[in-house]
């Protein structure tokens, strides 16, 4: 093959392998700037993908597979949701029982659905667009979901910093007692903030089980959720470059299935662990850079709030 | 009208607190019942089914026993490490690398006698494992990197890197293709309790909680581990060498999850096999945190989760069911124990506003 439609497929690939990961990492991007930290979205992913599934097998309706994905995520969070913010349990801990939790019962309740067919999302062309030379390749040959995504990376970066929610938000993530004593409602910010990250990881997980392939395999986000959080600190808490993550690690994935295609020399078990690598090396790039212009993590991460104590 | 729940601290927290694994345990189980049932599965009956076929024989309980060893071995170390804050995740990995250490000694040294060879052995675990948790450690140390994700990304890298060896450069080379190294000589399999399958990973887990306790609450860096755990920035202005501690705390950590890795190579299968482990690293998670992070509890505690994982097997050979089912189990217990832990200390309160309290 020739080289360069190589590379344009490739491009057009990491898009693809990076839509499920920008939709979980928006979301836990929300948890995360409210002052929530949710270990859970590989368990989330898992749920939403195992519904999204089930949901769309037996309907034969994609859309409301996603939307019983995406509701499904909102239940899962919901858990984490009360354990944190109402009764203040550790948010680390908390989160990584949702996790368990969400492998376990997508792992269960999934046995009868494995290697049974269920249509799914076509790949759809979008017209004008889709005709463009390069970019047409790369970002409009795609499945509706991918599309889904693009209005959302502008929609929350306007959300977060352009409107008095995303103020509301962005407050009690760094100060819940001044956004308390401004009258703003913290515990209720934090739900919805956690819950939208539900909905957001469970609609990421049916893109791997309804777009990316159409199938439920048992543990099929295969540490995606992680990486997730991963393009989170890597983006810095910023919904674009968090977008810019994803698309590059999904550029990784992309050339790494790539390689396996192709067959170069090295063994598949090796190839197959460059994106763990990969994200380890790209949060050590980012953690330099974010203690060197002093921008860090959201102040009230992972810490409950009590109003006097 | 509108509802509000809020906390209140009790005065004194309530006694049942060291009931609490078991409570949380007894609360999962009726949760985890209507998962059963949604499945069409008889809760009663699939119960029954795990806790006869953990607890209710010799056998069974001899194998619940098997099955705490890695438990105890890596909840050690989990929960040593969540003692100072330090969230390592990476027990899994660091279980795998113990297991690929003692299995590199065992199949390049296998004319060693057992009393040269098996020492051998553990300590390449314990490096292994150790040389595995150090580096997640100093990324954090010296770089500030977040030990939650690097941990995990680290379990991935572990398995597949074990995977490789297995399907690749390790496989033996008389076993059909399959994805296990050849067995191990004789000499490197670890001492049996006659009749059962409890072998000595046992005594080195039950040696470890002692020297564990010792260390945590008769030494030093014991001392400091707490203080840092209890309060970090107290224990910078005190002096403590924090970066010192989160390296030796993660030697140790990493080290108990190899061993836990060694136990399971060279105590059952006898030799390294792909699927060594069915999560391990991850329940070790919840027996540190079930235990209240106490090395004695988290031999109490072990044997309970051993003996669910048995259950949950025999779930899988009597009724047919997917063994994530202990998943499911494993996630509510830690859920209900996390809720109860707060609601030890403090009292929930259903507010109506602008009325009186009503306590729930």
């Amino acid at each position: 093959m020739e080289l360069w439609p190589l590379i344009l497929l490739t491009l057009a690939a990491a898009v693809r392998a990076g839509t499920p990961i920008l939709f979980a990492a928006l979301g836990e991007l929300m948890a995360e700037r409210s002052g929530v930290l949710n270990l859970g979205v590989e368990g989330m992913m898992l749920v939403g993908a195992l519904v999204g599934f089930m949901t769309t097998q037996k309907t034969g309706e994609p859309w409301l597979g996603l939307l019983a994905a995406g509701l499904a995520g909102t239940m899962v969070s919901l858990i984490h949701a009360f354990l944190t913010i109402t009764l203040r349990a550790n948010q680390v801990v908390s989160g990584l029982a949702l996790t368990i939790f969400g492998t376990g019962v997508s792992g269960f309740l999934g046995k009868p659905y494995i290697g049974v067919p269920a249509e799914g999302f076509p790949p759809t062309r979008v017209s004008v667009f889709g005709d463009l030379p390069l970019v047409g390749t790369i970002f409009f040959q795609h499945d509706p979901m991918v599309y889904l995504t693009y209005p959302l990376i502008p929609l929350f970066w306007f959300l977060l910093y352009r409107t008095r929610p995303g103020l509301n938000v962005r407050a009690v993530g760094e100060s819940p007692e001044s956004a308390d004593a401004m009258g703003v409602g913290v515990a209720l910010t934090r739900y919805l903030c956690v819950l939208a990250g539900g909905l957001l990881a469970g609609l990421g997980g049916a893109y791997l089980s309804l777009a990316y392939t159409h199938m439920w395999i048992e543990n099929m986000t295969a540490g995606r959720g992680w990486i997730a959080l991963a393009i989170v600190i890597f983006g810095t808490w910023d919904p674009v470059r968090v977008a810019l993550g994803a698309y590059l690690f999904g550029g990784v994935q992309a050339l790494q299935l790539r390689l396996q295609a192709l067959g170069v020399g090295l063994p598949t078990y090796l190839l197959m662990m460059t994106p763990y690598v990969f994200t380890v090396l790209v949060l050590v790039v980012a953690t330099r850079e974010t203690v060197r212009r002093r921008i860090g993590a959201p102040a009230a991460l992972g810490i409950p709030y009590a109003r006097g104590e | 009208m509108t509802l509000s729940l809020s906390l209140e601290k009790r005065l004194e927290p309530t006694p049942w607190v060291p009931l609490l694994p078991a409570l949380s345990v007894a609360l999962a189980l009726p949760a985890g019942g209507v998962v059963l049932a949604i499945a069409g599965t008889n809760p009663w009956e699939a119960y029954k089914e795990m806790a006869l076929g953990a607890f209710g024989s010799l056998y069974g309980l001899s194998e619940t026993v098997v099955k705490a060893i890695p438990l105890l071995l890596a909840g050690l170390g989990v929960a040593l490490a969540f003692r100072m804050l330090f969230w390592n995740i990476g027990a899994e990995g660091q279980l795998h690398l113990g297991a690929l250490g003692a299995t590199w000694v065992a199949l390049n040294a296998p004319d060693l006698p057992a009393p040269l060879l098996q020492p051998l052995m553990i300590l390449a675990a314990f490096f292994a494992g150790a040389a595995w948790g150090l580096i997640p450690a100093t990324l954090k140390v010296y770089a500030g990197l977040n030990e939650i994700i690097t941990t995990l990304m680290m379990n991935y890298i572990a398995i597949l890197w074990m995977d490789f060896l297995v399907y690749g450069p390790w496989k033996d080379p008389h076993g059909f293709g399959f994805p296990f190294t050849a067995p191990f000589p004789p000499a490197a399999r670890l001492l049996k309790l006659p009749g059962s399958r409890i072998h000595l990973g046992l005594a080195l887990g039950l040696a470890a909680a002692g020297l564990l306790a010792v260390l945590l609450w008769r030494t030093r860096v014991g001392y400091e581990i707490r203080i840092i755990g209890l309060n970090p920035r107290a224990a910078r202005y005190a002096g403590m060498n924090i970066p010192k501690v989160t390296l030796l705390v993660l030697a140790l950590s990493g080290g108990l999850a190899g061993l836990a890795g060694l136990s399971e190579v060279a105590g059952i299968q006898g030799r390294l096999k792909h699927g060594l482990s069915p999560g391990y690293g991850y329940t070790a998670i919840i027996v540190a945190w079930l235990a209240r992070l106490n090395p004695w509890a988290v031999v109490g505690v072990s044997v309970l989760l051993g003996g669910l994982l048995v259950g949950g097997d025999m779930l899988q050979i009597a009724m047919g069911l997917p063994v994530t089912m202990t998943y499911i189990l494993q996630g509510l217990i830690l859920f209900f124990v996390l809720g109860m832990e707060v609601l030890s200390g403090y009292r929930l309160i259903l507010r109506r506003r602008g009325s009186s309290r009503a306590k729930t």
